[in-house]
């Protein structure tokens, strides 16, 4: 039985693999059907701190969540119009695929593979996570570099193990793995003192810190040693609506840059006098039309969903548990990567 | 007419009776059962009073938010105040009532079934029910708002799936195990494919066929329920176990009961339905439970594919930045009600037992 059943999911894997090849690209026309049906539909994550989680009303919230409420601001005016379908690794793909959702915001890596064999194209990056280790403060170490020797807990599995090994072995440098299956597992192992390192994503390591008995007594190493890019996916073949989806994120970015705030945008909307500004805000030119929106479609991101940083803050950053510093995710004038094309 | 005086029975005898002597005879009747008992007390030693002191003593009861946590203990104001959403899910707080209504209905309908004697009634008591209840968590209709599927969550979710599975893998069980018992030869090897096809396929793999799958060979537009696609994989895959449990039951009806059906000429369905049926499923009640017991187990797999049941109502809120690292104190709880359910199952199934004993024993 066991070779039998062993076949079938064999076999289903090939109808899969098949079948994702050959999705058909889905209606050309994502944008009137969002129009008519009167709502965004949206892939996320069922359950990452500060990326996506639901409270008890079914109100979502996280920094992928913003993606999704920025394109239903953009396109219908209200960042409330969104129908949230939450996901799995493993159906992602496939729910974007086939249709039932128009936009995939699910801390989804962009990888060559990815981009060109599935039939989908990536709008951007939100956040850009990447592998980083947490140690004991009591070892004083402040760098990688000097984790010699150490004894390192990290999820057996995952492609986490193997930058571990990578990293080590470019550095000349030894260590032992501890590793568990699941992340829970590793933050016990940690916390018991099985190894003085743990290594895993970086967000996921700040939310693992905040569960910690004593947070204050660890601290995240500032080297990242792997690339995550995470961000918004939508399918190949409709680039009226690829576009809406990339610029209403850029909107977000280049309002940060620019000072444009969710409290600030109604008074310069009013007030400013800066043509670029201007421009974000539907005053001057036609950038609402070229994307097929409203003059206001920028403005009305802004106001209801708030800029790149106003929402990294409340998610992720300071304003939450979770503290994660802008790091990479800072605009590009601060030294990050966070960089919008130009407005115009 | 003599008389005969009752005389009382003498008590046993005081070597045989008094908690001393239980214990001797039941814990420690020979050296190896004197070695485990002494074993298994010191195991409970071991392993209740930390749990106690973690879940009660140390255990924090007060609070609202994760700084009342300040004890070394379980943290139940997480249980608290997730508690509507391990219940209901996202299900809007206005309408739950809805949702009560349904399990009060259903311990009506519970307790109804304990007097009612005539089986068609009882059916159609049933279905009627059935429809209320879809209407009512449903709405849509008679003035309900709407509550679209992926609202519902938590127990709820659970429960709805579960009672779906029992309600229809049921009668599609019998038929394919009439089927398979059957002369005709194609219905015969058409319930026979289809039964040892879906038990060599693990659960897992059909509620991922009807997710990931099963989309992409719809046309363009076409969006079927999330919800249903689970829901119909797992009627599918439980009806084939249901079927193999109640031919068990078919199996030790002796043929002497068939033949003597047909020679009261009766027809195919009137001796199966009447005669052999009742009896089947009597001696197969023990073994039915059981598979409703997995089944409802069975239902948190649901997670896998996106749906929010009990279970992956507890990875959803410990997920919330606020809310981290509560995962032992969800998992405790969710194990509780469990148990609860899977409990009130089998002493539902010992009831029915009793209740149609007709054996001569």
């Amino acid at each position: 039985m066991s070779k039998f059943s062993s076949r079938i999911t064999k076999l289903s894997v090939a109808v899969l693999t098949i079948a994702g090849l050959t999705a058909s690209v889905a209606s050309a026309d994502t944008l009137s059907d969002t129009m008519s049906q009167g709502y965004v539909k949206c892939g996320v994550n069922t359950g990452l701190p500060g990326f996506s989680v639901a409270d008890q009303t079914g109100k979502w919230s996280g920094i992928d969540v913003d993606v999704c409420r920025a394109v239903a601001a953009a396109v219908l005016g209200d960042a409330s119009k969104v129908k949230y379908t939450p996901l799995t690794a493993k159906e992602r793909f496939t729910a974007l695929q086939s249709g039932e959702i128009d936009i995939l915001s699910r801390n989804t890596t962009w990888t060559e593979t990815r981009d060109a064999s599935l039939g989908l194209n990536f709008a951007g990056v939100n956040f850009y996570d990447g592998q980083a280790f947490m140690v004991h403060k009591s070892l004083g170490v402040k760098n990688a570099n000097e984790l010699n020797g150490a004894a390192v807990c990290v999820q057996s599995g995952t492609t986490t193990e193997l930058n571990l090994a990578s990293y080590f072995a470019s550095h000349g440098m030894k260590y032992k793995s501890v590793s568990y299956d699941t992340t829970d597992q590793v933050r016990n192992g940690y916390e018991s003192g099985r190894c003085g390192v743990m290594t895993s994503d970086s967000s996921q390591l700040h939310a693992l810190q905040s569960t910690l008995k004593n947070p204050a007594g660890s601290v995240i190493l500032p080297q990242i040693i792997s690339k995550e890019p995470l961000g918004p996916v939508v399918r190949q073949g409709d680039d009226v609506w690829f576009n809406i989806v990339k610029w209403s994120y850029n909107a977000m970015v280049a309002a940060e840059e620019r000072g444009i705030t969710s409290k600030n945008v109604d008074k310069l909307k009013a007030t400013t006098k800066d043509p670029a500004i201007k421009r974000i805000l539907g005053l001057e030119g036609r950038l609402g039309e070229n994307l097929h929106l409203k003059k206001d479609w920028a403005y009305n991101i802004i106001k209801q969903v708030g800029n790149y940083g106003e929402s990294y803050y409340r998610n992720v950053g300071m304003g939450s548990p979770l503290k994660i510093k802008r790091g990479l995710n800072a605009q590009w004038k601060d030294g990050g990567l966070q960089y919008s094309p130009p407005f115009k | 007419m003599e008389v005969y005086k009752k005389i009382e029975a003498k008590k046993a005898p005081s070597s045989s009776v008094g908690a001393i002597i239980w214990m001797r005879k039941n814990l420690f009747s020979s050296p190896l059962n004197t070695a485990m008992t002494l074993l298994a007390i010191a195991f409970l030693f071991w392993v209740i009073p930390p749990f106690i002191k973690w879940a009660i003593t140390d255990a924090n009861f007060k609070g609202t938010t994760k700084a009342d946590c300040t004890g070394d203990g379980a943290c139940w104001v997480f249980i608290k105040v997730k508690l509507q959403m391990f219940m209901y899910g996202f299900y809007p707080e206005v309408e739950r009532w809805r949702v009560n209504l349904t399990y009060g209905l259903f311990l009506v309908v519970i307790v109804a079934f304990k007097y009612l004697k005539h089986s068609m009634t009882k059916i159609a008591i049933a279905t009627v029910y059935f429809i209320i209840a879809f209407f009512l968590i449903h709405g849509g209709y008679f003035g309900l708002a709407e509550v679209d599927t992926n609202k519902w969550g938590g127990l709820m979710l659970t429960i709805v799936i579960s009672a779906v599975g029992i309600i229809f893998s049921f009668p599609l069980g019998i038929l394919f195990a009439f089927g398979r018992d059957s002369k005709l030869p194609i219905i015969k090897s058409i319930s026979v494919t289809y039964i040892e096809f879906i038990r060599a396929v693990p659960l897992i793999t059909i509620l991922f066929l009807s997710a990931v799958i099963l989309p992409l060979f719809f046309p363009e537009g076409i969006s079927f329920n999330k919800l249903l696609r689970a829901m119909i994989g797992l009627v599918l895959f439980e009806a084939a176990y249901v079927s193999e449990t109640i031919r068990g039951g078919l199996q030790a009806i002796p043929s002497g009961q068939h033949e003597a059906a047909d020679a009261i000429g009766l027809s195919y369905w009137q001796k199966m339905l009447l005669i052999i049926l009742p009896q089947a499923l009597k001696v197969a009640i023990p073994n039915l439970v059981g598979v409703f017991i997995s089944l409802f187990q069975n239902t948190t797999l649901v997670l896998i594919i996106g749906l929010f049941d009990l279970l992956a109502m507890v990875q959803l809120t410990t997920s919330d930045a606020h809310w981290l690292g509560f995962e032992t104190e969800g998992y405790v709880f969710v194990t509780l009600v469990f148990w609860v359910f899977c409990y009130l199952m089998s002493k539902y199934s010992k009831s029915l037992e009793n209740r149609f004993n007709t054996d001569l024993k």
